[in-house]
């Protein structure tokens, strides 16, 4: 970052054009890796709140405690026990996600009204056809929300994980800073934004396309 | 079992609590460079947001752009702070880091100073302009301290966001924790990296602590005794920032 040097050099993201595919893949594999295991135990973690009440308090505030560790922090803390491994930056990532998505999960089933549900039963409805035909469905929009901004968060914390070895487009923001480079820095960070803009759009455009009935009423607010 | 030796060694030894590169030191960095960065957001955010929840107007303009900024990511932020502090002449380390935690502030306290001001009963408002009351007086009798806890929620969340975020300041050779942090990883020292995990989420943890403690002192006995008794503690309006 020398004067005169401009902001980005178009000659460098020519030149690497193949490891900026590469890195690419790797934002979005550590992301969809850690939003996917992350839905499936909030999920769980969501029912089994559902069956036992009074592990809700325990269950929310611990997830809450995590997301109060700062990520650095956290990944800190891992690396002398997992090392500078994908397993690390997984379990970091999954662990952040777990505030949102239970939270998003147990409002998106609390959002059903009763009317709702008493009518299912009316009908004979069993518990799990109410859970899996009614509850749910009607509850895809919360969730749905709750997956944008756990997705979205993510991506900005996978750049972190560059620390130790992993990072997508991370690794381009690290080197720019190791080397004071403005290129890698701009070019890095633009595409990490750049990303999250885009699959947060793509998770909109397939929640409208999977609850057709959202859309004559403009949708969730 | 490795890792606690480790760490207690490094933590035992007293060259580890003196001197430029000390834990005293340390903290003292982080707080000023967190302090600074809370300062000037809440400086920037306090009156836009009360402004917003009073008037009414531009606000859901102004509410959507923010949650757009809220979700970029900071290391993101601070890729792009330290170029600018650069061509400002204002070089590394405290001033990018700052330039950085300031935009993660700001729409936190924004959020809740506006939510805070419009979750006032209307009707109460509607009272104090009956009693012939002028706007700046509605505003500074009624809106403000009805609004003070979810204001104050909001200055606790950018508190714990920017505390937290401190961290990457180390990337650009700034003060804090989390030079440990990455001093530790570089050298490969797992008592310095797990000392300063340890001591960042303290930290955190301690600021939020005060912050509710604060809440106590600031908000009124009879606003406190307004709420529903049901919610012991007042709703994270907003949500914190990222980790």
């Amino acid at each position: 970052m020398t004067a005169g040097e401009p902001l980005v050099r178009w000659d460098w993201v020519l030149g690497h054009a193949d490891e900026l595919w590469q890195r690419l893949l790797e934002h979005v594999t550590l992301t969809a890796l850690a939003v996917g295991i992350g839905f499936a135990l909030s999920f769980a973690l969501a029912l089994l709140v559902r069956r036992h009440r009074s592990l809700r308090n325990p269950i929310t505030r611990l997830a809450g405690a995590i997301y109060t560790i700062p990520s650095l922090a956290l990944f800190a803390l891992l690396v002398p026990v997992t090392g500078l491994t994908r397993v690390t930056a997984e379990i970091g990532l999954v662990s952040y996600t777990l505030l949102i998505l239970i939270r998003s999960i147990l409002d998106g089933l609390q959002s059903v009204p009763a009317e709702v549900r008493e009518t299912a039963v009316g009908m004979g409805c069993t518990p799990g056809q109410l859970l899996w035909q009614v509850e749910i469905p009607l509850a895809i929009p919360v969730i749905a929300g709750g997956l944008r901004v756990a997705t979205v968060t993510t991506i900005g914390l996978v750049t972190v994980t560059a620390l130790i070895g992993q990072g997508g487009f991370g690794y381009f923001i690290l080197q720019g800073m190791q080397r004071f480079y403005a290129t890698p820095l701009i070019v890095g960070a633009t595409l990490s934004v750049a990303l999250a803009i885009l699959a947060d759009s793509l998770l909109v455009l397939t929640q409208r396309w999977i609850t057709p009935w959202t859309r004559a009423t403009g949708g969730l607010a | 079992m490795r890792i606690v030796l480790a760490t207690a060694a490094w933590l035992t030894s007293p060259a580890h609590w003196q001197g430029s590169d000390g834990v005293a030191v340390r903290v003292a960095e982080h707080l000023a460079l967190s302090g600074t960065a809370l300062a000037a957001a809440a400086l920037l955010a306090l009156p836009v947001g009360l402004w917003l929840g009073h008037t009414g107007r531009h606000a859901p303009l102004v509410i959507n752009l923010l949650n757009v900024g809220r979700g970029l990511p900071s290391l993101a932020i601070l890729a792009f702070a330290l170029p600018v502090a650069f061509w400002l002449g204002l070089g590394l380390g405290f001033w990018p880091t700052v330039l950085m935690l300031v935009p993660l502030g700001v729409p936190l306290i924004v959020i809740n100073s506006y939510v805070a001001i419009r979750s006032v009963d209307r009707e109460v408002v509607d009272v104090a302009w009956g009693t012939g009351m002028r706007g700046w007086e509605v505003f500074r009798e009624v809106e403000l301290p009805l609004g003070a806890p979810i204001i104050l929620a909001g200055v606790r969340n950018a508190a714990v966001t920017i505390v937290a975020t401190a961290t990457l300041g180390a990337l650009v050779a700034s003060g804090g924790l989390g030079r440990y942090i990455v001093d530790g990883l570089a050298r490969q020292e797992t008592g310095r990296l797990v000392t300063g995990a340890l001591l960042v989420a303290l930290l955190s943890i301690t600021t939020e602590a005060a912050f509710d403690m604060l809440e106590r002192v600031v908000v009124p006995p009879s606003v406190r005794a307004a709420q529903h008794p049901g919610t012991r503690r007042l709703p994270n309006v907003g949500t914190r920032g990222s980790p």
